[in-house]
């Protein structure tokens, strides 16, 4: 079958390209300023010389570049990404604690963006010259043109703050014990504002290529085709004019996609999200590098992965790809 | 045959343009009649207005265009009144409609057969699987080979000729008393155009319909009409039977169109000196591989198989054969857009096919190209003169030197040199067309190789064009290669004929030859698919 073999021969890429990543992060860590072992040892009120050593040489800082960077790859190779020193525990159980949470926001926003902005893209090219179509872009642009940071604020600022709606930060209510039901309902409350906040740059984006996109296909001949065929203009609308104007939307979800991991810092500082984001950011200013590095690896694998289900939805969106290359 | 009762019957008809327009009106009081069991032929250059009426009774007028006088009757009632959902109540239903581009009418994401079931969707007609019945029924009707395959093709699977079948069936499929066919042949090959048009014919016949041809091939007329409409500037300067039409027109302008048709008769050979040949192609090799992946084979296309042939100086050369057939790689393997696999290529001794680089660069200028689409082959942005002088400079021509030249040139190919300081959009294309022959000719070319030079051209244009080349070829002794699907054009211009299929020469020889004794079956077949091809006998 045509799509295993296309799997298989992109995981095997894939699994090159992740190599690559790997080392060329190693030496990026590696030419930043700062030593770790000084800082830890800062931190801890020692600043003997011999202390030093000591931690250099428990987390292998001693040895040259190259015996790091054997152990690093081979380490990883065995999924096993090393120890943060800062947080005291395997890099691998810190990201795979964080990671379920920035999923759940990163998910909810990317769907939300996508369908909400298709749906408003649809609505503004079938009211071209409208008001109501302006009205869509006119606000496609202010969301486009505004920072995300401050649109979290003023959220925080509207919805919890004036109106009490919405819980401001965190993932759920500390302390209130919820399970089940009341629990998921409870998380769902808090994941509305930051999610709706990091979709709305997306949104506001897939509304203007949805529009423009749909527009450039009505001029299509098909599409007058269609109409001699006497269809009603909401068939035409979404069977023929969409449809062919998805193709360039799906290239551009792919990238949105792919940064699931790493995209969604400034959302889950603001927001207090206990997501990658925010384990990043700590991690950046610790100097904890092997954290770091993981999370780097983490978002690329992604990148990866979600580049080759975008290569695969576009394959079924548009059956003349598969002949070509 | 007829019996009278007209289907359509187009009174009065004005339909009025936005403002800002090139004229007033884009049809200015039409009227004519369209009867069941007919083929009415609406013909006209581009730009008359012809298609006009057609978008007119469909309902699909573009943005801006508005009938103010006349009506348009159809089964007693008149199509301008219809509200937009009466109108689409008829099409696809009593009215159907094909179009001009096969390979974009279609929708290239859905299946055929999908696209075809869509026309008995939209009029809620039958149920899901009846619809597949009736579209594979209708596939079988017009003549797809595998009809059972093509229904769950999609449309880049099928070849133009397919794909405008698929387009008659959608059409056909709920059996309209009118079928408009907008210039349904102009994008195919002969052989294929030849193809359609006798299933169209045959159709017709078959279901005593109304059919409105439009066209600006006369030749597709003499083929094809029982009545004829002849349209200039949105306005009906000759109506009346084929016969009357095409055997005693009446205005000036038709009898203009009839004789601006390249005819097939063949001009004298001139001169048949044979001096050292200018361009001498031996043994040309060129094969188009798609690269295969780990588990794909790889694709192969033998665009030219050991081609070979030769060019006088002066001489014009034309190369006649349908699409695929490897007449445009060879003419890309001449200016060295393209590299052959094998093969020599010497022009007046210096052998073209080894010259890489620098030296490529250096002698590039001796061999120019005109291009097919005179509206993509001229950068938008640049000025005229600019995009004539641009070659000369990068030559070392010094700036002032090289605008003056593309001045002159302009002049020589009869647009006057005010034209240097304008844009490609402020030219028709027949103009742009000049100004491309102006760029080649401002490297001082010994060979030009003209593909497809005036294919998309109307036939009055196309006359003035090619009259353009032959007295510039004479003026500065150049010689000339011309790729041409179109036989009837390659007769009037070239001294010998060279017939391609499939990368191979099937056959050559002076055009007296091959036109009136060609030895090939495949010649033959080309000749005798040219539209209007007895109409003209009989004339002689």
């Amino acid at each position: 079958m045509l799509y295993a073999r296309l799997i298989v021969m992109r995981l095997l890429k894939a699994v090159v390209v992740l190599f690559l990543i790997v080392i060329f992060n190693f030496f990026l860590i590696q030419m930043a300023p700062g030593d770790p072992a000084a800082i830890l040892a800062g931190e801890a009120g020692a600043t003997d010389e011999e202390f030093l050593r000591q931690l250099r040489e428990r987390f292998g800082l001693d040895q040259p570049m190259y015996v790091q960077l054997w152990r690093y790859v081979s380490g990883i190779a065995m999924l096993d990404f090393g120890w943060s020193y800062r947080q005291g525990m395997p890099v691998l159980d810190l990201i795979l604690a964080r990671l379920p949470a920035t999923l759940l926001l990163t998910g909810t926003a990317f769907v939300l963006s996508l369908a909400l902005g298709i749906l408003a893209g649809s609505m503004a090219a079938a009211r071209v010259k409208k008001p109501s179509g302006s009205i869509i872009m006119a606000l496609a642009l202010l969301f486009y043109a505004t920072p995300l940071f401050w649109v979290a604020l003023m959220a925080v600022v509207l919805f919890s703050v004036f109106l009490g709606w919405l819980p401001a930060y965190g993932m759920y209510t500390v302390g209130a014990g919820h399970t089940g039901f009341a629990l998921v309902l409870d998380v769902g409350k808090h994941l509305i504002l930051p999610a709706t906040t990091l979709a709305l740059f997306f949104m506001a984006i897939y509304t203007r290529m949805t529009r423009a996109s749909m527009l450039e296909a009505s001029q299509q001949d098909y599409v007058k085709t269609a109409r001699a065929k006497g269809l009603s203009p909401r068939v035409i609308q979404r069977r023929h004019i969409l449809r062919n104007a998805l193709l360039p939307i799906i290239t551009l979800a792919g990238l949105q996609a792919g940064q699931m991991v790493g995209g969604a810092i400034l959302t889950e500082t603001v927001f207090a999200w206990p997501g990658i984001g925010r384990l990043m950011f700590e991690a950046l200013q610790q100097r904890d590098y092997n954290l770091l590095l993981g999370i780097f690896f983490f978002s690329a694998a992604l990148v990866i992965v979600f580049n080759i289900i975008t290569d695969l939805v576009y394959r079924l969106a548009d059956p003349r790809i598969k002949e070509g290359s | 045959m007829n019996d009278n009762t007209p289907v359509l019957s187009i009174r009065g008809l004005t339909l009025a343009l936005p403002k800002g327009a090139d004229r007033e009106f884009a049809v200015e009081d039409v009227s004519y009649d369209v009867a069941a069991g007919e083929i009415m032929c609406v013909v006209g250059e581009s730009g008359s207005g012809k298609s006009m009426a057609a978008n007119a009774v469909m309902g699909l007028l573009p943005k801006g265009v508005r009938p103010t006088a006349g009506e348009v009757i159809f089964d007693g009632q008149d199509l301008l009144s219809l509200s937009e959902k009466q109108h689409r109540k008829l099409r696809g239903l009593r009215i159907g409609m094909i179009f001009q581009e096969p390979m974009t009418a279609l929708n290239p994401l859905m299946r055929v057969g999908a696209q075809i079931a869509e026309v008995f969707e939209a009029h809620g007609k039958f149920n899901g699987r009846e619809r597949q019945e009736k579209a594979l029924a209708l596939l079988e009707e017009v003549g797809i080979p595998e009809p059972d395959k093509a229904i769950r093709a999609y449309p880049f699977q099928l070849s133009g000729g397919q794909r405008q079948r698929v387009m008659i069936a959608m059409a056909l499929a709920l059996e309209p008393e009118l079928l408009i066919a907008d210039e349904p042949t102009t994008a195919l090959d002969v052989t294929t155009q030849a193809q359609i048009l006798e299933l169209i014919r045959d159709l017709q016949k078959r279901r005593g319909m109304a059919v409105m041809f439009i066209t600006h091939d006369f030749g597709v007329v003499a083929e094809v009409a029982t009545r004829v409409c002849v349209m200039r500037y949105g306005q009906v300067v000759e109506l009346g039977s084929a016969d009357e039409v095409l055997h005693d027109p009446q205005h000036e302008y038709t009898r203009a169109l009839l004789e601006a048709i390249p005819s097939n008769v063949i001009p004298e050979s001139r001169g048949a000196e044979r001096p050292a040949p200018l361009l001498e192609v031996r043994n040309l090799h060129k094969v188009f591989r798609s690269r295969g992946g780990l588990f794909k084979p790889a694709r192969e296309v033998r665009a030219l198989d050991d081609v070979s042939f030769t060019l006088a100086p002066g001489e014009t050369v034309g190369i006649v054969g349908e699409s695929g057939s490897g007449k445009s790689t060879l003419g890309r393997c001449v200016v060295r857009l393209e590299r052959p696999d094998s093969g020599t290529l010497t022009l007046a001794g210096t052998d073209f096919s080894e010259l890489k680089g620098d030296a490529l660069r250096r002698e590039r200028h001796r061999v120019q190209m005109i291009f097919q689409d005179p509206y993509a082959s001229l950068n938008p942005r640049h000025r005229v003169g600019y995009a004539i002088a641009q070659g000369p400079m990068a030559n070392g021509v010094p700036r002032k030197k090289a605008m003056q030249q593309a001045e002159e040139l302009l002049e020589m190919v009869g647009l006057g040199a005010v034209a240097v300081d304008r844009y490609p959009h402020e030219f028709s294309g027949g103009q742009r067309q000049r100004i491309g022959i102006a760029r080649a000719l401002a490297l001082n070319p010994e060979l030009i190789v003209a593909d497809e030079a005036v294919s998309a051209l109307d036939v009055s244009i196309q006359a003035q064009v090619l009259e353009l080349l032959e007295e510039l070829k004479q003026k500065l002794s150049l010689s000339l290669l011309f790729i041409t699907h179109d036989l009837r054009v390659a007769a009037q211009i070239s001294d010998s004929i060279i017939v391609m299929q499939n990368g191979r020469i099937v056959e050559q020889g002076t055009a007296q030859e091959v036109f009136l004794k060609p030895r090939e079956a495949y010649t033959r077949q080309l000749l005798d698919a040219i539209p209007g091809r007895e109409h003209e006998a009989a004339m002689a």
